[in-house]
């Protein structure tokens, strides 16, 4: 009989494993063999030329500007969220989910046709010299709008299980409300806040669909690491996609792994 | 938990900033959008819907969705299974390889699916050798699907899993129950409310994927166009009453998806009180 339950145990698990391996190791791994059957080096030159730099660049200077941002107004949305009762709360709160149920190109539609020089906003912007779409402004833009959940939903559920006791405490001490934030509530929240950061740099990283739309396509200005995989592609360099996607692969690893750190370093404060 | 109060001073400004912020990033795009498409004329919009273009992209979407959908939920539910009630090594590298596809970009995931059964592709000339064609077709796209969709259902069973821990099913299977019984009376109800809202999550990011599917499509009218693809299509050939019309279908959805995931919270934390 146990052995029977055995033997089922590790046809499941069998089962379990070929379908991570069928859908996720066997890709990467054709990444791998790629790589090698075409020519290694051909693959790193086109890794290394100013186009394939320049995207990878900008996406990095993109991903980042838009975690600064992310990580003031996920905070303070989470906050807002947590500690204060107003009308339009629930309303606030559903709200926040959306940029994830929305697909990123109807995103990128969404945030064309709102800016676009076609429209009243953008030819009252254009006025002031603001251009959002076909800019570096319009890549951040769609950058913050499909990342916004991230901060707001890890720093959550961290406010709402946090003792006031603390804070309660600086504030007879003759803390002003400032001071609890910054020397109480934010040491115990930067696990939390780094977390969602994280994620959404991951996210900024690999994103396509809403910029690809509102960005366009221009090398060395537009053109972000994942719209550049897709045109070497599309002109059928393998070789060019091929390097640009390592990259982007080899930084997908180092965020799981650095993720799976803050992990750790937060269960300290449960 | 903190029960809350009314914002006052600082705390005043600094909810009417966060509400505008929100109400600036996320709600005004759709006020854009509804605007555009008027400018574009509804009536001629809503026809674009019925073009055949538009159906079979609407079509296939849904059938995506539908494979993804079936196959990830069985596959999800039997992953986070076998890493919560098994032992075994590498259980751990196989628990954060179910994170990879969320970090992968879209565009690398479907490359990859290029890489492996494209025409220049490592198993790709086998397969057409065979009369299999996987890319630029109908099976790379579910695929594809199925790839940025893994972790949806087997991430949202499995803290469930462990939570409700084996103390019920140990005790079912003591008293003589087979262990499919003990999975369809035991398990399956302990984590239906996570497997709902796994499978919403993989609707909706089916529904809505772009960047992998558009990679392994190829974009070929009324044969490999989803509808996400579709409107991409039509708004780069400034096509811009369909591109509208579509998008406006798509979040019509959304709202309708964020809707669901809500009422599914809500029942599930009543039901943990």
């Amino acid at each position: 009989m146990r052995s029977e339950g055995q033997h089922r145990g590790l046809l499941l698990r069998s089962f379990a494993l070929l379908y991570v391996g069928l859908l996720i190791l066997l890709p990467i791994f054709a990444v791998g063999v790629k790589t090698f059957s075409t020519s290694p080096a051909r693959v790193l030159h086109e890794l290394f030329t100013p186009v394939a730099l320049a995207s990878l660049r900008l996406t990095i200077l993109t991903a980042f500007a838009m975690v600064a941002v992310n990580v003031v107004t996920g905070t303070a949305t989470a906050w807002v969220l947590v500690r204060y009762r107003f009308p339009g709360r629930k309303v606030l709160d559903s709200l926040v989910d959306l940029p994830f149920a929305i697909p990123t190109v109807v995103t990128g539609i969404m945030l064309a046709a709102l800016y676009g020089p076609r429209s009243v906003v953008g030819r009252v912007l254009g006025r002031y010299g603001i251009e959002m779409v076909y800019s570096r402004v319009g890549i951040v833009l769609a950058l913050l709008f499909v990342t916004f959940p991230f901060v707001v939903r890890s720093v959550q559920p961290v406010l709402m299980a946090w003792e006031k006791e603390a804070e309660e405490a600086a504030q007879t001490l003759g803390a002003s409300p400032f001071q609890v934030f910054a020397k109480v509530i934010l040491p115990a929240l930067r696990p939390s806040i780094l977390t969602g950061a994280a994620l959404s740099f991951s996210r900024a990283l690999g994103e396509f669909g809403s910029i690809v739309v509102l960005a366009g396509n221009i090398p060395f200005k537009t053109q972000v690491a994942a719209v550049y995989v897709y045109g070497e592609m599309e002109s059928s360099n393998l070789e060019g996609a091929l390097g640009v996607s390592l990259a982007l692969l080899l930084f997908s690893f180092l965020i799981l792994l650095l993720l799976n750190l803050l992990q750790r370093w937060s269960h300290r404060y449960e | 938990m903190s029960k809350g109060e009314s914002p006052r001073g600082w705390g005043a400004v600094l909810t009417l900033g966060v509400l505008l912020w929100v109400f600036f990033l996320i709600l005004f795009p759709f006020l854009g959008i509804l605007r555009e498409t008027a400018r574009e004329g509804w009536r001629a919009a809503f026809l674009t819907l019925g073009t055949p273009e538009a159906l079979h992209a609407f079509r296939l979407t849904f059938s995506i969705t539908l494979w993804a959908v079936v196959l990830n939920t069985l596959g999800g539910t039997l992953l986070a299974w076998v890493l919560a009630r098994q032992k075994f090594r590498g259980r751990l590298w196989l628990e954060s390889l179910v994170d990879l596809p969320f970090a992968v970009s879209p565009v690398v995931a479907g490359f990859m699916f290029i890489l492996l059964f494209g025409p220049r592709g490592w198993l790709g000339p086998w397969f057409e050798s065979h009369g299999i064609k996987v890319v630029y077709a109908f099976p790379g796209m579910v695929l594809a699907t199925l790839f940025v969709t893994l972790p949806f259902v087997a991430k949202e069973i499995l803290p469930v899993l462990r939570e409700v821990g084996t103390d019920q099913e140990e005790a079912a299977l003591t008293l003589g129950a087979s262990p499919v019984q003990v999975f369809f009376r035991i398990t399956l109800p302990s984590i239906r409310w996570g497997l709902l809202y796994g499978v919403v999550l993989t609707i909706a990011r089916s529904l809505g994927e772009f960047g992998a599917v558009l990679v392994v499509s190829g974009s070929i009218i009324n044969s490999t166009e989803t509808a996400t693809v579709y409107i991409h299509d039509r708004f780069t050939d400034f096509q811009y009453a369909g591109a509208f019309a579509a998008s406006l279908v798509l979040a019509a959805v959304s709202f309708l998806v964020l809707f669901i995931m809500q009422s599914l919270l809500k029942r599930r934390s009543q039901e943990e009180r």
